[in-house]
């Protein structure tokens, strides 16, 4: 075994010892049933697939939900482990820094993994057999929307990665990672809205807009899901966007991938450089 | 390379910002050696061990571990650490703990299983680490360090915590591995315990080496005077003070006592001429200066200059 199985897979059972899987597989799942069940309810019976609706409002609620769940796994990965004195121990075994890292980035990973695909899977099988007539359109999209979630959550995992290593105390680590999530969930967004607003089209153009929303990993999920199939588009609002856009789903899936291979890229060099 | 020596430290500095916590440090260790490192608070004991690590990167100087540099020796899981006051995963037990690091070093996982036997850790392996008092902690922590037979051994205050009992079978294990050809370095505030049980005392004091020999040879540098003690026959004890008055110090006489105090050098001439005294001397008691005046000097005079 390399050490980078060694270490994710101690992360893995540290997890579940701590119940941090448990406890994140429940919350998705809950999440996910309530909205499957209950959020069909407002359309009432009409053409549009359920699995479709339910798509819809689960990636609304992924947004908000998997970044902060990255963010508390992997915000004290390297901090925490200096504050309570593990890390030092680990460093003078034959181990190379960056598979620290890429270690606890695997076990983290695996713990969200198992708990958007339980989680998700569940009630997408839930609807998608409920509701007769699910087209394959609405499977194919509906295992993008769970392989995006696990990526934008890789995202925020070397996000909190990176900033675990940038830090000096725990406490710190843990404001800048709720900072981090306020941006790029929230305020991005607000900024943007608040530059469209303002600009009203003169200078700003649609491929200017696209562009910027690359630059936040939750705004790549939600044009990644929402303007998948026109049937999703049209129900999410997000139609225009996807159109004008053209942006394919493999370079949106391939920015996401981006989006954590250069935070946690720049977490190792920053923490090789760094003395004990 | 000489051919045993393990550790070559060559004016080796250290400085965190202004302050020089390791300065200009200068020592060998060769192989089945036990080597302590004393010193107050702060004096660069545990820096020393991170330099040894590679852990931290000198500002000047050198050091070599099999002649090679540290990080080196480590990859190759040549050097057992056990820090100071160590800490381990608190949910995960002994038994996972140690597989945890056995795999990490590439040794078969019933290696580190039988190293938790040595420590005296078999009945606590599948509790987890929180529940383990600072002493089983510690013991994991020198399984952990004796995995893989390592070559080199670097303790930092590998005693804290452990009672008289286990703090002598931790000697055993100590002394078990310099036999088998290992180097030991150990740091240690317990003065007493290190006398007996290693090779070398090496004395630090703000970052300066100030002595590395054997405890002997310190002894006699350090100039101590010996203490001899002696019982006389009840009574007599001024008469015999008075006629052992020419070769040595008199500290105190009482009734059947006598305390002398002479150079280490002058020992058997002094004792020749206390066993002259024949009959009358009872007892005879001689007492070197303790490695704690010993360490006292040797940090005195340091701090004076």
């Amino acid at each position: 075994m390399t050490p980078v199985v060694i270490i994710a897979r101690k992360e893995f059972q540290r997890c579940v010892r701590n119940r941090w899987i448990v406890a994140t597989t429940l919350l998705m799942l809950a999440l996910s049933m309530s909205l499957a069940l209950l959020g069909s309810a407002p359309m009432g019976t009409v053409a549009t697939g359920r699995l479709s609706i339910t798509i819809v409002s689960l990636s609304s609620l992924t947004i908000f939900l998997v970044p902060l769940i990255a963010l508390m796994l992997s915000f004290d990965t390297v901090v925490g482990d200096t504050e309570n004195g593990t890390l030092f121990l680990l460093l003078t075994y034959p181990v190379q820094r960056w598979q620290i890292i890429a270690g606890k980035f695997v076990g983290h990973t695996a713990v969200l993994s198992l708990a958007t695909i339980i989680g998700y899977g569940t009630a997408g099988l839930a609807v998608g057999l409920m509701a007769e007539g699910t087209g394959i359109d609405a499977w194919t999209a509906f295992a993008t929307m769970s392989g995006s979630s696990v990526l934008l959550g890789m995202a925020f995992l070397a996000i909190g990665c990176l900033i675990s290593v940038l830090v000096k105390e725990r406490g710190t680590a843990a404001g800048l990672a709720v900072a981090m999530w306020l941006i790029f969930v929230l305020l991005f967004d607000m900024g943007l809205l608040g530059l469209l607003v303002a600009d009203k089209g003169a200078t700003l153009k649609a491929g200017t807009v696209t562009a910027l929303m690359m630059l936040n990993p939750a705004d790549v999920y939600r044009m990644l899901n929402l303007t998948g199939s026109s049937e999703i588009a049209a129900l999410s609002g997000m139609a225009t966007v996807g159109k004008a856009g053209q942006v394919s789903q493999q370079l949106l899936a391939a920015i996401l991938v981006a989006w954590s291979v250069i935070p946690l890229t720049l977490a190792m060099l920053v923490f090789r450089r760094r003395e004990l | 390379m000489t051919d045993n020596l393990t550790v070559q430290c060559r004016g080796l500095s250290k400085r965190y910002g202004e302050h020089t916590v390791v300065d200009g440090v200068t020592f060998d260790a060769s192989a089945g050696e036990c080597l302590a490192l004393v010193g107050h608070n702060g004096a660069g004991k545990t820096t020393l061990m991170k330099l040894m690590l590679g852990l931290a990167r000198a500002n000047s100087g050198d050091v070599q571990i099999f002649g090679n540099n540290p990080g080196e020796a480590r990859r190759h899981g040549g050097i057992g650490f056990l820090p100071e006051s160590v800490m381990f995963e608190a949910t995960m037990s002994g038994r996972e703990t140690i597989a945890f690091f056995a795999r990490l070093k590439g040794i078969p996982v019933r290696e580190g299983y039988a190293l938790l036997e040595t420590v005296g850790l078999e009945e606590a392996a599948r509790q987890r680490v929180k529940t383990y008092s600072k002493g089983m902690r510690q013991r994991l922590g020198l399984a952990q360090a004796l995995l893989g037979a390592p070559q080199l051994l670097l303790l930092d205050e590998p005693t804290t915590g452990l009672d008289p009992a286990l703090r002598r079978s931790f000697y055993d294990i100590v002394r078990a591995r310099c036999h088998d050809g290992a180097t030991v370095i150990l740091s240690s505030h317990i003065l007493t315990e290190l006398e007996a049980r290693t090779d070398r005392i090496a004395i630090m004091n703000h970052g300066k080496l100030v002595a590395c020999d054997t405890l002997d040879v310190l002894r006699r540098e350090a100039g101590l005077a010996l203490n001899i003690r002696l019982k006389v026959k009840p009574g007599t004890a001024s008469v015999v003070a008075e006629k052992l008055a020419g070769s040595a110090n008199l500290s105190k006489v009482n009734d059947q006592q006598i305390h002398l105090t002479c150079d280490l050098g002058d020992k058997l001439k002094v004792l020749n001429d206390i066993t002259t005294l024949g009959s009358e001397i009872h007892d005879v008691e001689i007492l070197p200066p303790t490695f704690d005046e010993v360490y006292g000097y040797f940090h005195n005079r340091e701090s004076q200059q």
